[in-house]
């Protein structure tokens, strides 16, 4: 299940939405998260629905591949659904089983709720499905620039997300060799009562917090030498271009917001 | 020729601590030469490394690199003098591609974008890792992870390069790969070497060794002089290369070989002639 999983994964390609800028990729899926709460009727949803598509189109990933990736979300929508159909009680009752009463608010509640989980997914999957974890980096760091004004560390930030994610594979490694380190020596991590299960564990955590600061130390290290200093004075090596298609994408955006306005206030 | 690395009469003790564990030490590293360090371990020979780049500084005694003095003051510029690489292949990767690893040394030191990739293109085509421009550290071996810890060393263009224990943690292939690469540096780009290593396979390589022994120089000299040492080294903790173990066995079966091989080329070179010469 976890080589399927697509939730936060990188997939290569050579699309509209991959050769976006980072940044506008940012402020567009954040944008579009704030824009979707204005929608509030069949209309609203299905006009987000449509723009969803289109933009899973331009980043060249098939809807197939998005739903079969995100499985496991999916049923935590299907789980959120059926807690709004059930417990929301408000208007007229349509249907009553025994101790379950469905409202008429419920369905409405259910459906839209999902449907506006369903789409935040999709478009944050869409963000790192077509964005490298270190552009994402790049382009929140260009973005909190201006914050740096108010003593904002945002080189610093930047700097600690990609170093984390450098090390991700190489920690992940090294918990697989401790573990099997341990269970040569006796250590049982997969059966028995849960208590023991997370006894189990802290062996496992001891040497590999141990060795992360080991690392750490000596990563500072070989910055230092190679002249880290902070942010002050640094050059990037990797140029974010803004481009024509980054500005139409947001064009995009305040077009359905302009849209979903119209159909809730005045349609 | 001039000294790009010089220590003199270093004492140095770690803070904190009462043990010296460099007692009086003076080594100079000469322009254009390849100096190995060897020592066993707690001999204070990677302490000499941390003294040579300002993590730390010395107690008494004075540490010049490339004409100078390192003090508090200096050591941002002593540093560009110095590239480092160091022995885990994993902790001195910093980015998340080895272009971006290339790259970071030169971010650091504000150089301009357009030179960056021409930079990082050239130093990766040096060590021959041009064509993994985009992989993630995880994907490559530990061979492939010192060479690209090199190519970020020779992209800032120092005068000189220490390896700091580099290939110890490598395996025999990927240690052959590293040494070699450091030798055809040395022959193309003139390049000052330092490498500190317990291993005397490595040192053999070398134009001059420096034996350190409980924080002290124990002995100096080409790796000739050095290795005539013998057994006196393996009394320090020190394992002989192996052409040397096995002209050392011969020579106890009553088969003397002429001249002592560093290599297994010029052993075999040893073992063919002097049968000839029979």
């Amino acid at each position: 299940m976890m080589e399927k999983m697509i939730f936060g994964r990188y997939i290569p390609a050579d699309s509209i939405a991959h050769r976006m800028d980072p940044r506008a990729k940012l402020i567009f899926v954040f944008a579009f998260i704030a824009i979707i709460f204005i929608a509030d009727d069949v209309w609203g949803y299905l006009i987000a629905a449509v723009f969803t598509y289109a933009s899973i189109k331009l980043s060249g990933l098939s809807l197939r591949f998005l739903i079969s990736g995100l499985k496991p979300v999916m049923i935590l929508i299907a789980f959120t659904f059926l807690l709004q159909l059930f417990f929301a009680r408000e208007g007229n009752i349509v249907l009553e089983l025994g101790f379950i009463k469905i409202y008429e608010e419920g369905i409405r509640q259910a459906f839209f709720i999902s449907m506006r989980f369903t789409l935040l997914v999709f478009m944050t999957s869409l963000l790192t499905l077509t964005t490298t974890p270190i552009s994402i980096t790049d382009g929140l760091e260009s973005l909190l620039n201006p914050l740096k004004k108010i003593k904002f560390p945002a080189h610093e930030l930047a700097l600690m997300m990609s170093i984390a994610l450098r090390f991700i594979p190489t920690l992940m490694d090294e918990t697989d060799k401790i573990m099997k380190a341990q269970m040569a020596r006796g250590s049982d991590m997969s059966s028995g009562p849960l208590k023991d299960r997370v006894k189990a564990i802290v062996p496992l955590m001891i040497p590999l917090f141990v060795n992360a600061f080991k690392r750490a130390e000596d990563l500072a290290t070989a910055m230092e030498v190679r002249g880290y200093r902070g942010g002050e004075g640094r050059t990037k090596y990797r140029l974010l271009v803004w481009q024509a298609r980054d500005t139409l994408a947001l064009l995009s955006l305040i077009i359905l917001a302009g849209a979903l306005t119209a159909f809730r206030f005045w349609i | 020729m001039r000294n790009m690395i010089s220590l003199q009469n270093i004492t140095f003790k770690y803070p904190g601590t009462e043990i010296e564990v460099l007692k009086n030490v003076s080594i100079s590293v000469k322009e254009g030469e390849w100096t190995a360090i060897v020592g066993h371990n707690g001999s204070g020979k990677s302490t000499l490394a941390k003294l040579m780049n300002g993590l730390y500084f010395p107690e008494q005694g004075y540490v010049t690199i490339a004409d100078i003095e390192l003090n508090k003051d200096t050591v941002w510029d002593t540093r560009r003098h110095i590239g480092m690489v160091f022995q885990n292949p994993d902790n001195q990767f910093v980015g998340t591609t080895v272009q971006d690893d290339v790259a970071f040394g030169l971010e650091n030191h504000g150089i301009p974008q357009e030179v960056m990739v021409e930079r990082v293109q050239t130093a990766l085509k040096q060590v021959k890792m041009d064509d993994f421009l985009d992989q993630e550290p995880h994907h490559l071996s530990g061979g492939q992870k010192q060479r690209v810890a090199m190519a970020s060393v020779l992209a800032l263009r120092p005068d000189i390069i220490i390896l700091d224990e580099a290939t110890s943690m490598l395996d025999p292939a990927g240690r052959a790969e590293v040494i070699e690469l450091v030798r055809e540096l040395k022959r193309e780009e003139d390049m000052t070497v330092l490498s500190i290593t317990h291993d005397l396979e490595e040192a053999a390589k070398a134009d001059r060794i420096i034996v350190m022994n409980q924080g002290e120089v124990y002995r100096e000299g080409t790796p000739e002089e050095i290795f005539a040492l013998g057994q006196e080294l393996v009394a320090l903790g020190l394992d002989l290369p192996f052409p040397l173990k096995m002209a050392h066995v011969l020579n106890e079966k009553g088969i003397p070989l002429e001249r002592k091989p560093l290599t297994e080329e010029e052993l075999v070179n040893e073992l063919w002639t002097s049968f000839l010469s029979k």
